[in-house]
């Protein structure tokens, strides 16, 4: 490595400062690992291709199948709006819970304890038979008129029972990521909120909440990514428009399950990855001030503005020196 | 500013702002506050001292409802903190009269506790704005003017972890001078800063005192105590050993407890 050494004598601004060279240390084991890693890449493509049961050609041929594509959709649709809901009530139930008013903090603690305790699958077939169970929904006062009723059939429909079915359980988790977040926030931030007379919903949507964000997303992505997936559970309601259950049907009706699972895994995957890239921006969102600092958040035009302003009206002050930790240590 | 004392015979010829009565403190079994008295005149600049342990965070958490006293009371002007009596009888105040009473009370932490997700600007429009329902244009000038005044316009659109500890503390200041408070508690504001920095931090309260400021200041500064206070109390163990003129107590404390605790911090 003597190369690298004679480089790094004319690397380097001008400075006549000789910058240090050390020999790196040798990784050995990195390059036998990466060897390893290379070979059964190999293997594994050769077997891709060269074995005939993966069946590409199907695997092409469904891949955008009017019936797949709309099984996105709806897993899309199903994804989304249980999450919302259930993100909805995980920030309601999280500040209940860290109420004052102890019926809040008991009646969440009972929902927790309850969606978290039963199982989704569970979850999902009642409220598949829900519209059996009360046939009409009746507004009124009990025992006294009916205001209005209609058949419950029209309203918990398959897709809402399957999106009440995952947002409601999913809701529990979420209550304890969100509920974890909100006491990572150190309590100071509390006490100098309500030291400035803020009331406390307030404090905890614009003090506590942002900040707690920061614990809280990187779990809640995890979430999504997991409802994902847990969406083929929906069969249970019954609702057969998912990707899953499309695949299967599909896999079924022409006896080839494995290139139509193969289609289904390239579409999860395919969607994990864009919500990866989603949750990378929301995380910088809330990681400003905190996080990422190198990014300077400060924009000079803004600056000068906001200085020549504080100027204007008294007379104008020496401007501060620059970051007054620079010059220590040079006592004269 | 020399109002006759009409509501409390027998003390000082002015009515004071903050008077603390009987003020006991109870953690669980543990009695923390053994009877505090203390009265504030407005524009005075009351001094604190005393160990650790002494119960003066207490005290000024008590006198802005961070905590509740277990007995006696404790008035801001003619406001009752924490109760209002009803036929001799004190009833809780409800969240909203409590925040209402904060507002006039600004106090500023050892810890900063600035909104580490808000700019120092941010910082300090936040209160105005989401209390008082300032418009953003008239929090924004004000807050800038605050930022001057504590010498960090430049500093403007800085995030808390941008700024030194100093100067987190002198944003912390102008944000509580952004709800223009009565009266300003400092709980040993200068007590988490590099030695170095104390000095901006103690001349921004210099400049407030001078504007006429009412403040409570617990500090371990006692040069700080000479040279602005008014008035020094001496706390330990829960009660108020010696109260005075800040110069004639540091020249020469007339108790035992406090000629100790003065030459440990002198
Ligand atoms: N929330 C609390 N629960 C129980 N005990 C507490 C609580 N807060 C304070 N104490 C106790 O009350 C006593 C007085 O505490 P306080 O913080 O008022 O002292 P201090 O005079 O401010 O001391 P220091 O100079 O160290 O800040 C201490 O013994 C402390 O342990
Ligand atoms: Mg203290």
């Amino acid at each position: 490595m003597s190369q690298t050494a004679k480089r790094g004598s004319f690397a380097g601004p001008d400075d006549g400062v000789e910058r240090i060279n050390a020999v790196p240390v040798r990784h050995p084991g990195r390059w036998v690992g990466a060897a390893i890693i290379v070979l059964v890449l190999a293997i594994t493509a050769q077997s891709l291709i060269t074995n005939p049961r993966f069946h590409w050609d199907l695997v092409g041929t469904y891949l955008l199948d009017t019936l797949v594509v709309q099984g996105i959709g709806w897993t899309l649709i199903l994804t989304v709006s249980s999450m919302v809901i259930a993100i909805a009530l995980a920030i309601m139930l999280a500040f209940m819970r860290q109420s004052e008013n102890p019926l809040f903090r008991y009646v969440s603690w009972v929902w927790v304890w309850f969606f978290r305790g039963t199982p989704v699958y569970t979850q999902l077939v009642f409220w598949g038979l829900v519209a059996t169970l009360y046939p009409k929904i009746i507004i009124g006062v009990p025992f006294g008129p009916e205001w209005f009723s209609m058949d419950t059939q029209t309203v918990v429909n398959a897709t809402v029972a399957a999106i009440l079915g995952l947002g409601l359980n999913e809701s529990a988790y979420l209550a304890e990521i969100f509920r974890a977040g909100l006491k990572s926030v150190d309590n100071g931030q509390m006490e100098a909120a309500e030291a400035l007379g803020m009331r406390r919903s307030k404090i905890m949507w614009r003090i506590i909440l942002p900040q707690a964000m920061r614990v809280i997303v990187p779990p809640t992505g995890n979430e999504t990514i997991g409802m994902l997936k847990t969406t083929s559970l929906v069969l249970a309601v019954p609702f057969t428009y998912d990707l899953t259950f499309v695949t299967n049907t599909i896999a079924n009706r022409i006896y080839q399950p494995i290139p139509l699972l193969i289609v289904a895994a390239f579409w999860y995957l395919l969607v994990t990855s864009v919500l990866m890239v989603g949750q990378f921006y929301i995380e910088r969102h809330f990681g400003k001030g905190v996080d990422n600092l190198t990014k300077a958040p400060v924009k000079p035009a803004a600056v000068a503005a906001a200085v020549a302003h504080a100027h204007n009206p008294a007379a104008p002050a020496d401007p501060e020196p620059a970051a007054p930790t620079s010059e220590g240590g040079t006592t004269p | 500013m020399t109002t006759t004392a009409t509501g409390t015979p027998g003390r000082a010829g002015t009515d004071p702002l903050v008077r603390i009565e009987g003020v006991h403190k109870f953690f669980g079994e543990h009695h923390v506050l053994r009877g505090i008295d203390m009265t504030v005149q407005p524009g005075e600049v009351s001094v604190i001292i005393g160990p650790s342990g002494s119960g003066k965070s207490t005290l000024l958490r008590c006198i802005n409802l961070l905590e509740t006293i277990s007995a006696g009371r404790i008035q801001v002007r003619e406001d009752l903190i924490g109760y209002k009596e009803v036929n001799g009888r004190l009833h809780d105040l409800s969240t909203k009269a409590i925040a209402n009473q904060r507002r006039e009370i600004g106090m500023v932490f050892q810890r900063f506790n600035l909104f580490p997700h808000k700019t120092a600007l941010a910082n300090i429009m936040e209160a105005p704005t989401q209390v008082k329902r300032q418009s953003k244009t008239a929090a924004r000038t004000a807050a800038l003017e605050l930022l001057d005044r504590v010498g960090l316009a430049e500093r403007a659109n800085h995030y808390p972890s941008q700024l030194s500890g100093g100067q987190q503390q002198r944003v912390a200041i102008a944000r509580a001078l952004a709800m223009e408070p009565e009266l300003m508690l400092f709980d040993e504001p200068t007590s988490a800063l590099d030695p170095e920095l104390v000095g901006d931090v103690l001349n921004v309260m210099k400049d407030l005192a001078k504007s006429g400021m009412t403040m409570i200041v617990v500090t371990h500064e006692i040069g700080f105590a000479r040279e602005v206070g008014d008035t020094l109390t001496f706390m330990d163990g829960g009660v108020v050993v010696e109260t005075g003129n800040p110069r004639q107590i540091i020249a020469n404390p007339q108790h035992a407890r406090t000629k100790e605790f003065l030459s440990r911090v002198l």
